[in-house]
C-alpha cells in the first residue's frame, strides 16, 4: 500500500433509474466512491439497495429500462457514463480494462464451449493473440487460479466442473487481459463455505499479485470483514455510510449500519434462553435412515447406471422441547434427510419413530394414508422459499386456514378466528388476511408459512433452511420469532441449515452431516466452538467473521479431502 | 412482538406491485392477468374483433341483408355497390341521401354474360333496421327486421358484390362466420379435455404411465390428418347432412389432435409437482383430489386458456383449407371455406375478385385475432413472475 494511492476508476454522484409504467424508479441515488489500484472497496447491502445495479453500471451493463441518467464514470480520460451501451469504445474497456466476476458460475459459463476456448475467446478478441499463444495463456491462467491439471482442464465443459471450480474459471477469464479493475459481484454466494473460503483466498491473492482495484459487491458482513480494505454501506441506492473497513465496523455512525451490524453480531452467539431441563424422553427417532437414488433410468425403464446414496445410515433422536440442527453443504443429504422423515421422500431403509407422549409410538414407514395425514398434524414443516412455499392464488385466509379446513378443525367461524388468531402469533396483522401472497416482503411470506405450520397445534416443526433466503436483518427476527413460539407452545425442532451462525443461534444439539452420513453429532456450543471432526473444523473455520480485528478465515483448517476441490466427473 | 413490521419496512424496499395502495395486495389472480392484459393494446383490440366476429355470427340473419340462398339468375356477378351519404336533390344542390347507386346491366348475347356498370344516377335509397326478408331469429322469434337494406323491398343491393347465382355476398360471409367460427370449437373443446386428462394423469403421477401416454402421444401424432380427414369423409353415409358430417369428422380428428395440449399440460403439473407450494398442501393433509383442483390446476387454467384461444385460430384455418378442397363442408352449408371454393376457378378471380377478396380478408382477420388475443392471454397467464 502506498502513502497516495493512485485512483483507478472514479465514481461521482452516479444515479441510475428504471424507468416505470408510473415514473420512474430509481435504483442507484448519487453514488460516489474510488476505486484504488492495489486495494478491495467492499459494497454492501441488503436485497434491493442497489448494490448489483451499482456493479452493472460501471461497465454499462445495466439492462433498459435502466440508464444511467446522471454522473460519472472516470476510468482514466475516459468517461464511461458518456459512451453508448453498445458500441466499439465500451466493448473495448469492458473484460479488457474492467472485468467482472459474476454470482451464478454455473450461466456465466456456456454449456456449449469448453472452458478454454471461452478463455481463449477473450484472448483472441482484445490482446490478438494467435490460437496457440491463447492456448499456452490459458493454460497458465488455469494453472494460477489453481484449477489441477490445467492441460487437461483447458478442454473440459464447466458441466464437468463442481461450482468452486467453475468460479475458478470465471475468475481465469476475468483475468486474462491483466484487467486494472476487477468488479466481483456477489462471487461466493452460490458457494458452499469452505469452497467460498478457497475463493476468497485466491481472489485476494491475485489482486495483491497484480495490484488490482477491486470491488466487491456482497450482502456478507463476514466475507466484508475478512476481504476488503474499504467499505461502502448502500441502503435504498445510496451509500450511507463508508470508510476503512475497521472504521465501518467499529464505529459506525449511520443507524442502518448499526443495525446491519448489531443483527450480524446477533447471529455470532447463542440465543439467550434457558437452558433445556432433563433431557425428557426421544419424541422422534431416526434408526438408520437411507436413501438411495437410481440414477439414469431411460424412458423404457431398464438398469440404472448407477446408484446415489444421499442419505447413508443417519441415526438420530429428538428430544421432546429440544431443538437438533442439521448442518451441512450443498449435497450432504440434509435437505432430504428432512424430508424423509415425513415421507415425502420415501425412505430406502431405515425407520422413523415418533413418540408422542402420553400416547403409543408410531412407525412412520407403516402408516396407511389416513395416519400420515395424522402424523402431518403433529409435525410440521417449515419451508425455505417463502415465495415457492405459498400458492400466489389464494389469500393468506385460505393458506393458513387451508390444514385446518382438511382437517375439519372447526367450523368456517371457528377457522376464521383460529386464522387471525395465529396471524397475530408470528406477528402480522390480523386485517392483512384477505391480501394475497404477492403483497408481501419475504419476511412478512415466510410468518405467514410459520402460521400455517402451526395451525394444528403441532408437537414438532422441521425447519429447511427456513432464513436462508432472507436478509440478515429479518433473519434474526425470524429466529427470535421461533425461539419464542417454542417456549410458548412447548415445540420440538429439527432445524436444517447451511449456516452455522444460524445453528448455534438457535440450536441446542448439532449433527454435522456430509455426504449423506453425519459426522459429528453434540452440543451446539461444543460444536461450533471446539469440533472434534477435522471435516467440522474445516467447516466452522471457514465461516467469516465480522470483525476485521479478528479474522478467522486466515488460520482456518482445510480439510483435505473436499479442499482439494478435484473437478468432479459425472 | 411490537415493532416488527416498522423494522421490516426499513430493511426492504416496499414489496412489488406498489399498485394503487391496497387494491393490488387484495387483486385476485384474475384481476392481475387483466391489468397485464390491458398493456398488451394490440390483444384488446383482438379481442374486441373476436367478439365482434362472434356477436356477427349470433345475429347473423339480422344483420345480414337477404338469406343465404337467395338466388337471383338477373344479377350473377354483380360488383359490389358502393354506398353514398349524398346524393343531388332537386333543388339542383346536395342533400342527405343515404343510398347506393344502382347498375346499368347490358347482356352480352355472344359470352353470354351479363356486364354491369354503375350508374350514379340511379339512387337506390338505403336505410337501417329496414323491412325485409322474414327470417326467425334463434329458431324462436319471427322477424323481418334487417340492420341495412333498400328501402323500398322491390330493390336489390349487393354491398359486397353477387356470386354466380346472385346470391348477396355479404349475406353468405355473415352466415359463413356463424359457422366457421363455431364448429372448430367442437374440435378444440374434445382436445381439451382429452389434453388435460392424459396430460394431467401423465405429470402427476409420472413413472411407467406417464411413459405409455408419451408413446401414445409420439404414435398419434406421426398420423397423417389430412389423408384420414379424405378417407373419413368418405366412409360416412351419404343420407347425413353436411354438418353433421363435418361434425363427425372434426370430432375423429380432435381425438388424435389433443397430443400437443397434453404435453403442454403435463410439463406443467411436472413442474408444479415439486413448488413447495403443493408439497405443502400435501403436508397440510390434502388428499390428491384437492391437490390437483385447488392447487395445481387453478395455476394453469391461465396458461390452459391461452392456449386454448391459439387453438382456435387452427382450427379455423383446417375448416376453410378443408373445405376450400372440397373435404370439409359442402353446399349447401355456408362457411368461409365454401365461400372460398367458389373462387376456386380464373374466371371467378379474373370477372368477380370480390369473391376471393372478402371471404379471404375474414379467414385472415379471425386467425390474426385469434393469434393476437392468445399471445396476449399468454403473456399475461403468469402474473406472478416478474
Amino acid at each position: 500500500m502506498t502513502a497516495e494511492p493512485d485512483i483507478v476508476l472514479s465514481v461521482r454522484d452516479l444515479t441510475v433509474d428504471f424507468t416505470q409504467r408510473q415514473g420512474s424508479f430509481r435504483a442507484v441515488d448519487g453514488v460516489s466512491f474510488d476505486l484504488r489500484a492495489g486495494r478491495t472497496l467492499g459494497i454492501v447491502g441488503e436485497s434491493g439497495s442497489g448494490k448489483s445495479v451499482t456493479a452493472r453500471a460501471l461497465m454499462q451493463l445495466v439492462d433498459p429500462p435502466g440508464r444511467i441518467t446522471s454522473g460519472s464514470i472516470r476510468l482514466g480520460e475516459i468517461d464511461i457514463a458518456q459512451l453508448p451501451r453498445r458500441g466499439e469504445a465500451i466493448r473495448a474497456i469492458r473484460g479488457a480494462d474492467i472485468s467482472m466476476i459474476f454470482q451464478e458460475p454455473m450461466s456465466s459459463l456456456s454449456p456449449v464451449h469448453t472452458i478454454g476456448a471461452q478463455v481463449m475467446e477473450v484472448l483472441e478478441l482484445h490482446l490478438k493473440l494467435d490460437r496457440k499463444a491463447a492456448r499456452a495463456r490459458t493454460i497458465e491462467l488455469l494453472g494460477q487460479v489453481e484449477i489441477p491439471n490445467p492441460e487437461q482442464a483447458i478442454d473440459r465443459y464447466a458441466y464437468e466442473f463442481s461450482g468452486g471450480m467453475r468460479q475458478r474459471a470465471m475468475i481465469a477469464m476475468a483475468l486474462a487481459c491483466n484487467p486494472r479493475v476487477l468488479i466481483a459481484d456477489e462471487p461466493t454466494t452460490a458457494l458452499d463455505v469452505t469452497t467460498q473460503a478457497e475463493v476468497l483466498d485466491l481472489i485476494g491473492r491475485i489482486q495483491r499479485e497484480r495490484g488490482m482495484a477491486m470491488l466487491l459487491i456482497t450482502h456478507d458482513m463476514g466475507v466484508v470483514a475478512e476481504t476488503v480494505d474499504d467499505v461502502a454501506v448502500m441502503y435504498r441506492g445510496q451509500v450511507v455510510e463508508a470508510g476503512p473497513v475497521d472504521q465501518v465496523f467499529h464505529g459506525a455512525t449511520h443507524p442502518y449500519t448499526q443495525r446491519l451490524l448489531a443483527a450480524t453480531l446477533k447471529l455470532e452467539q447463542p440465543a439467550a434462553r434457558p437452558a433445556l431441563s432433563v433431557v425428557s424422553s426421544p419424541i422422534l427417532s431416526l434408526r438408520n435412515l437411507g436413501k438411495t437414488y437410481q440414477l439414469g433410468i431411460g424412458a423404457f425403464g431398464g438398469k440404472a447406471k448407477g446408484t446415489l446414496r444421499a442419505v447413508d445410515a443417519v441415526s438420530l433422536e429428538l428430544a421432546a422441547g429440544e431443538t437438533l440442527g442439521i448442518v451441512g453443504e450443498s449435497g450432504s443429504g440434509k435437505t432430504t434427510l428432512g424430508r424423509l422423515i415425513l415421507r415425502t421422500v420415501e425412505p430406502t431403509d431405515g425407520e422413523v419413530v415418533y413418540s408422542p407422549p402420553g400416547a403409543a409410538p408410531v412407525v412412520v414407514r407403516t402408516l396407511d394414508k389416513a395416519g400420515l395425514r395424522n402424523l402431518y398434524s403433529e409435525i410440521r414443516f417449515i419451508f425455505q422459499d417463502p415465495f415457492a412455499s405459498l400458492n400466489p392464488r389464494m389469500t393468506v385466509r385460505q393458506i393458513v386456514g387451508e390444514p385446518l379446513l382438511i382437517n375439519r378443525r372447526g367450523s368456517a367461524a371457528e377457522i376464521n378466528a383460529r386464522v387471525s388468531q395465529l396471524l397475530e402469533l408470528v406477528g402480522l396483522d390480523a386485517e392483512m388476511m384477505d391480501r394475497y401472497p404477492h403483497a408481501f416482503s419475504g419476511g412478512q411470506r415466510q410468518r405467514i408459512g410459520i402460521a400455517r405450520a402451526l395451525a394444528l397445534d403441532p408437537k414438532v416443526l422441521i425447519a429447511d433452511e427456513p432464513t436462508s433466503a432472507l436478509d440478515v436483518s429479518i433473519r434474526s427476527q425470524i429466529l427470535d420469532l421461533l425461539i419464542e413460539l417454542r417456549q410458548r407452545l412447548g415445540l420440538s425442532f429439527i432445524f436444517i441449515s447451511h449456516d452455522i451462525g444460524v445453528i448455534r443461534y438457535f440450536c441446542d444439539r448439532v449433527a454435522v452431516m456430509r455426504r449423506g452420513r453425519v459426522v459429528e453429532v453434540g452440543d451446539a456450543q461444543t460444536i461450533c466452538t471446539s469440533p472434534s471432526h477435522p471435516y467440522t473444523q474445516a467447516l466452522i473455520s471457514a465461516v467469516p467473521y465480522p470483525d476485521p480485528r479478528r479474522p478467522r478465515m486466515q488460520q482456518r483448517a482445510r480439510y483435505t479431502e473436499t479442499s482439494l476441490g478435484v473437478a468432479t466427473l459425472r | 412482538m411490537s415493532g416488527v413490521m416498522s423494522e421490516e419496512d426499513l430493511a426492504l424496499p416496499p414489496p412489488i406491485i406498489a399498485r394503487a395502495g391496497n387494491s393490488a395486495a387484495t387483486a385476485s389472480q384474475w384481476r392481475l392477468m387483466a391489468w397485464r392484459f390491458s398493456r398488451h393494446k394490440l390483444a384488446v383490440v383482438s379481442l374486441v374483433i373476436v367478439v365482434l366476429l362472434y356477436l356477427t355470427g349470433i345475429f347473423a340473419e339480422f344483420l345480414a341483408p337477404y338469406s343465404p340462398e337467395t338466388t337471383r339468375p338477373q344479377y350473377t356477378y354483380a360488383p359490389p355497390q358502393g354506398i353514398n351519404l349524398f346524393a343531388p336533390s332537386a333543388d339542383g344542390g346536395w342533400a342527405f341521401n343515404f343510398h347506393a347507386s344502382g347498375y346499368d346491366i347490358t347482356v352480352d348475347t355472344e359470352a353470354m354474360r351479363r356486364s354491369f356498370t354503375a350508374n350514379p344516377d340511379k339512387i337506390i335509397p338505403l336505410g337501417l333496421f329496414v323491412e325485409g326478408q322474414p327470417y326467425r331469429l334463434f329458431g324462436l322469434i319471427d322477424a323481418n327486421i334487417h340492420l341495412i337494406g333498400a328501402t323500398d323491398p322491390k330493390e336489390v343491393v349487393y354491398l359486397f358484390g353477387s356470386d354466380r347465382l346472385g346470391r348477396d355476398v355479404l349475406s353468405r360471409l355473415i352466415h359463413g362466420t356463424r359457422i366457421s367460427m363455431s364448429i372448430g370449437l367442437v374440435g378444440v373443446v374434445i382436445s381439451l379435455v382429452l389434453g388435460v386428462f392424459f396430460g394431467g394423469i401423465s405429470g402427476y403421477y409420472g413413472g411407467w404411465l406417464d411413459s405409455v401416454i408419451q408413446r401414445l402421444i409420439e404414435v398419434i401424432s406421426a398420423m397423417p390428418t389430412i389423408p384420414l380427414w379424405m378417407g373419413l369423409a368418405a366412409a360416412i353415409p351419404l343420407t347425413w347432412g353436411p354438418i353433421e358430417v363435418y361434425f363427425t369428422v372434426t370430432a375423429i380428428v380432435s381425438l388424435l389432435g389433443w397430443t400437443s395440449l397434453a404435453r403442454e399440460v403435463r410439463g406443467r403439473f411436472f413442474s408444479l409437482r415439486n413448488e413447495d407450494f403443493v408439497t405443502a398442501a400435501r403436508l397440510d393433509g390434502a388428499g390428491e383430489m384437492r391437490i390437483i383442483f385447488r392447487q395445481m390446476l387453478p395455476s394453469m387454467t391461465s396458461h390452459i386458456l391461452a392456449m386454448v384461444t391459439l387453438a382456435v385460430p387452427a382450427m379455423i384455418i383446417a375448416e376453410t383449407s378443408l373445405s376450400f378442397l372440397g373435404v370439409g363442408l359442402k353446399p349447401p352449408v355456408v362457411s368461409w371455406g365454401v365461400l372460398l371454393q367458389d373462387a376456386q376457378n380464373l374466371r371467378a378471380i379474373t370477372s368477380a375478385p370480390w369473391l376471393l377478396f372478402w371471404p379471404a380478408l375474414f379467414v385472415m382477420i379471425a386467425v390474426l385475432s385469434f393469434n393476437f388475443l392468445g399471445d396476449g392471454l399468454r403473456d399475461a397467464a403468469d402474473p406472478y413472475d416478474s
